[in-house]
């Protein structure tokens, strides 16, 4: 790609965005906290994930999914799929009646293991799953949904009656997904022991490498003629009809890629925290990501991150401070940042702190501030739609 | 310390008068030393593993739901922690130390009790947790526990088939509450026929699998089982199911909010429970879900549990008092709530008589631990981790308490891994 090219694809703005995310993250969070915060933080960033998505989709494509569980947990509970069947080895559970299945079947007086379970022994089958059911998922409700127009309120509310049926499916089908419980007690990857420190390490940057894939991903699709497509799809939908584009197709693609990077999210998550339930799955989480995007910002990638990280930490603080309290104060901070700053975090730095730091640049580099101009006209039609 | 003494003592007595007087002097002083150790041993000597605990004080957490779905369920729990807590303070502590608290709120959301468990063990250091209500929390901790050799005092009647060196489990697992409440029905109330009703989880579903086995051993007949998803309200057609089929006891294992629902519509549907035709046993209303139901929904029924509030003897008329002091008049307590109450009793036991707070030999000290001062009157501690204790039948009344009709003679042996039961 051309000098040019890639000038037009990470604007100076956004490639100072990229180092300082990356400062933080690589450098100043692991320094700065031990293993066990640090581990919540790498948590907190497979929400982040999710967030992402809801920008593309929501912030950019107007499509607002209250369903972005269902994908985290597919991709979070087809990693758990592979790690329970390897710490449900014939050796570590010679107790039950049925050995070399997972405990929770053999509660559930299963006696040999389902089918659709056995293609998870390979690492390699699950990595793909990770990332191809829920695009499957995902493009089986988008076609369904926006080959026929189904869009705004509407699409909303299906996708939050699949986060629905799916938790149901989930908890009815015991047997073979661990009910409510979900699937507890992964232990190695590879006989890898997952639980150590060593391992936490490990699987945060890993995270960390992985989010930074993802925000590259839709850093590309928002500076591609796609990108804009999709705000002016937001914007004006039967124009861009009108103009020739199948609409519907654009909505399909960000909505599977969105949900793609949610189960990536969600794998991470089962890496992470070591299991899966249905409690990501259903309704509530669900709009919780939708929160974690608006806090951060619903039209900047970084926000969503930023967004994903702020209102977790304050959810784990504040109930580490006052047990029976914290609820009101997360609610407090929702209000706060609906009525303050409808643009999340993100728009409060692009309207206070953004000037100053273009201003610092253009002194630096003893240039006219080029970048902000070239930027303004977008931010302005981005802004437009609190 | 005693042979010290007597060595000194020994000593002495080959030497001359003055230096005797020195040397009794001295022996006189170790063994006030030695007193003074006993009280309050040096915190090196009882914590080698660098848990919270310092010269007067020592650290232990509680990890309960008080927010959330659970928040109704698990509140009474906590209530009863802090009362014990309250009241070894107030006698002094354990090994000359104060508990000092640290609770969490699991929010009735499994990762957050996993993250909270791994935050009381790793940063806070907490000698001990009491703490999870739902198996769902307990499996979402049991492996931080395992990992970061944590001990959790877990209070809930639950489904078994599990025993972890990390755990006490001081309620009942299932055949402590299903096998003598089905041997008393069948024997005092000749029941024949049986349906199974349950939420659909793990413990109902472990319950009613025990349940079916006893029931089939004994030569009886499940007519029917059948599960609703938590929270499901709509139990008509079960109803229906029930007139159809007319077993002698119907045998509910529904939990939560369901219960409310399901009560009502029985009674609303014409079944009149105090007839006993069918007569209902359940193993999961305490007195806290009645306060839901309301009394005059499920008079008549039958619970079989391991404690009710309404138990006579000494022990328990004291902690209803005390609990009520604590909390307020209007408060009901329920099985799990004074299991609960034990967790810092039996810790503190298992710690006087390990003479540390390491959770290695706590554990050691653990299996044997007696407590004569048990609201449910005498329990002990089994090699498995779980408690000996009764069962119970209590009847249902408006008032919302429950009248103790039967009580086992004898403790029962605690079974996590039922043989011919699984």
């Amino acid at each position: 790609m051309s000098y040019a090219g890639l000038r037009s694809l990470l604007p100076k703005n956004d490639l100072i965005n990229f180092a300082v995310l990356a400062l933080i993250l690589v450098v100043v969070l692991p320094l700065s906290l031990d293993i066990f915060r640090l581990n919540l933080v790498g948590k907190y960033l497979t929400y982040a994930f999710v967030a992402l998505g809801l920008v593309l989709c929501w912030g950019y494509g107007g499509i607002l999914s209250l369903g972005q569980g269902v994908f985290f947990g597919l991709g979070g509970y087809a990693m758990a799929m592979f790690l329970k069947l390897e710490a449900s080895s014939p050796e570590n559970t010679a107790i039950q009646s049925t050995p070399g299945i997972p405990d929770f079947m053999d509660w559930n007086q299963l006696t040999e293991l389902p089918w659709f379970w056995q293609p998870f022994h390979s690492l390699t089958f699950t990595v793909i799953a990770i990332i191809v059911i829920p695009s499957i998922f995902a493009y089986i409700i988008g076609v369904a949904m926006f080959k026929r127009r189904v869009g705004g309120v509407y699409f909303a509310i299906i996708t939050q009656a699949v986060a629905a049926i799916l938790t149901i499916l989930i908890i009815g089908q015991q047997g073979y997904t661990g009910g409510v419980n979900g699937i507890t007690d992964l232990r190695t990857l590879f006989g890898w022991d997952i639980r150590t420190n060593e391992a936490k390490y490990v699987f945060y940057f890993l995270c960390v490498f992985m989010l930074f894939l993802c925000l590259g991903v839709a850093q590309f699709v928002r500076k591609s003629k796609l990108g804009r497509l999709l705000v002016a799809m937001r914007e004006m939908e039967d124009r861009v009809r009108f103009s020739g584009y199948d609409v519907a197709n654009f909505k399909i693609f960000v909505f599977c890629l969105g949900s793609a990077f949610a189960a990536i999210g969600g794998a991470m998550f089962t890496l992470q925290v070591g299991f899966m339930s249905p409690t990501f799955v259903g309704i509530v989480p669900s709009i919780e990501m939708v929160i974690f995007c608006a806090v951060g910002g619903r039209l900047s990638i970084f926000g969503a991150v930023y967004g994903a990280l702020v209102v977790n930490w304050a959810k784990t603080t504040f109930s580490e401070s006052f047990p029976e309290l914290w609820l009101f104060a997360m609610g407090a901070l929702f209000i706060g940042v609906v009525m303050a700053f409808p643009n999340g975090l993100a728009g409060l730095y692009t309207k206070y702190c953004e000037p100053k730091v273009n201003q610092l640049i253009a002194r630096f580099t003893g240039k006219s501030n080029d970048t902000s101009a070239e930027l303004a006209p977008q931010m302005k039609t981005e802004g437009g739609n609190p | 310390m005693g042979t010290l003494k007597n060595a000194q003592a020994g000593l002495g007595g080959r030497l001359p008068s003055l230096m005797k007087g020195i040397a009794s002097a001295v022996a006189g002083a170790t063994m006030v030393l030695s007193a003074a150790v006993n009280a309050a041993p040096a915190t090196s000597e009882v914590n080698t593993t660098g848990l919270a605990v310092t010269d007067d004080t020592v650290t232990v957490g509680i990890l309960h739901s008080v927010t959330g779905t659970m928040a109704i369920s698990e509140t009474g729990s906590v209530q009863a922690e802090k009362l014990a807590i309250e009241q070894i303070n107030a006698m002094g502590g354990v090994l000359g130390r104060q508990i000092e608290y640290v609770q969490e709120d699991g929010a009735s959301d499994w990762p957050t009790f996993a993250e909270k468990s791994r935050k009381l063990l790793l940063q806070d250091k907490v000698a001990t947790v009491f703490g999870c209500w739902t198996s769902a929390s307990r499996k979402a901790v049991l492996p931080v526990f395992e990992q970061y050799n944590g001990m959790l005092y877990y209070p809930t009647f639950y489904e078994g088939l599990e025993q972890s060196p990390n755990v006490i489990y001081t309620g009942q697992e299932a055949t402590q509450q299903i096998l003598a409440g089905i041997d008393w029905v069948t024997k005092e109330k000749g029941a024949k026929t049986f349906y199974l009703l349950g939420s659909d989880y793990i413990w109902p579903r472990t319950s009613n699998k025990i349940a079916r086995k006893h029931i089939e051993k004994l030569g009886l007949k499940v007519v029917g089982e059948d599960y609703y998803p938590l929270g499901h309200t709509q139990f008509n057609s079960i109803i229906n199911k029930f007139k159809l089929k007319k077993p002698d006891v119907i045998f509910a294992s529904v939990v939560g909010g369901s219960n409310v629902a399901f009560y009502k519509q029985l009674k609303a549907a014409g079944i009149d429970m105090t007839k006993e035709k069918p007569l209902v046993l359940t193993i999961s209303v305490t007195e806290d879900e009645i306060l839901g139901i309301g009394g005059e929904n499920i008079e008549g029924a039958y619970a079989s549990m391991k404690y009710f509030q309404s138990l006579t003897n000494d022990n328990n008329q004291a902690f209803v008092k005390a609990f009520k002091e604590r909390w307020g008049d209007d408060i009901v307590i329920g099985d799990v709530t004074q299991a609960a109450y034990l967790g810092p009793w039996l810790w503190k036991a298992a710690v006087e008589k390990a003479g540390s707070f390491d959770v290695d030999k706590v554990r050691e000290a653990s299996p044997g631990i007696e407590l004569t001062t048990a609201p449910e009157g005498y329990v002990k501690v089994h090699p498995n981790h779980h408690l000996w204790s009764k069962t119970r039948i209590g009847n249902a009344k408006t008032d919302g308490q429950y009248e103790i009709v039967y009580e086992t003679d004898e403790l029962i042996e605690p079974d996590p891994f039922p043989e011919g039961y699984q």
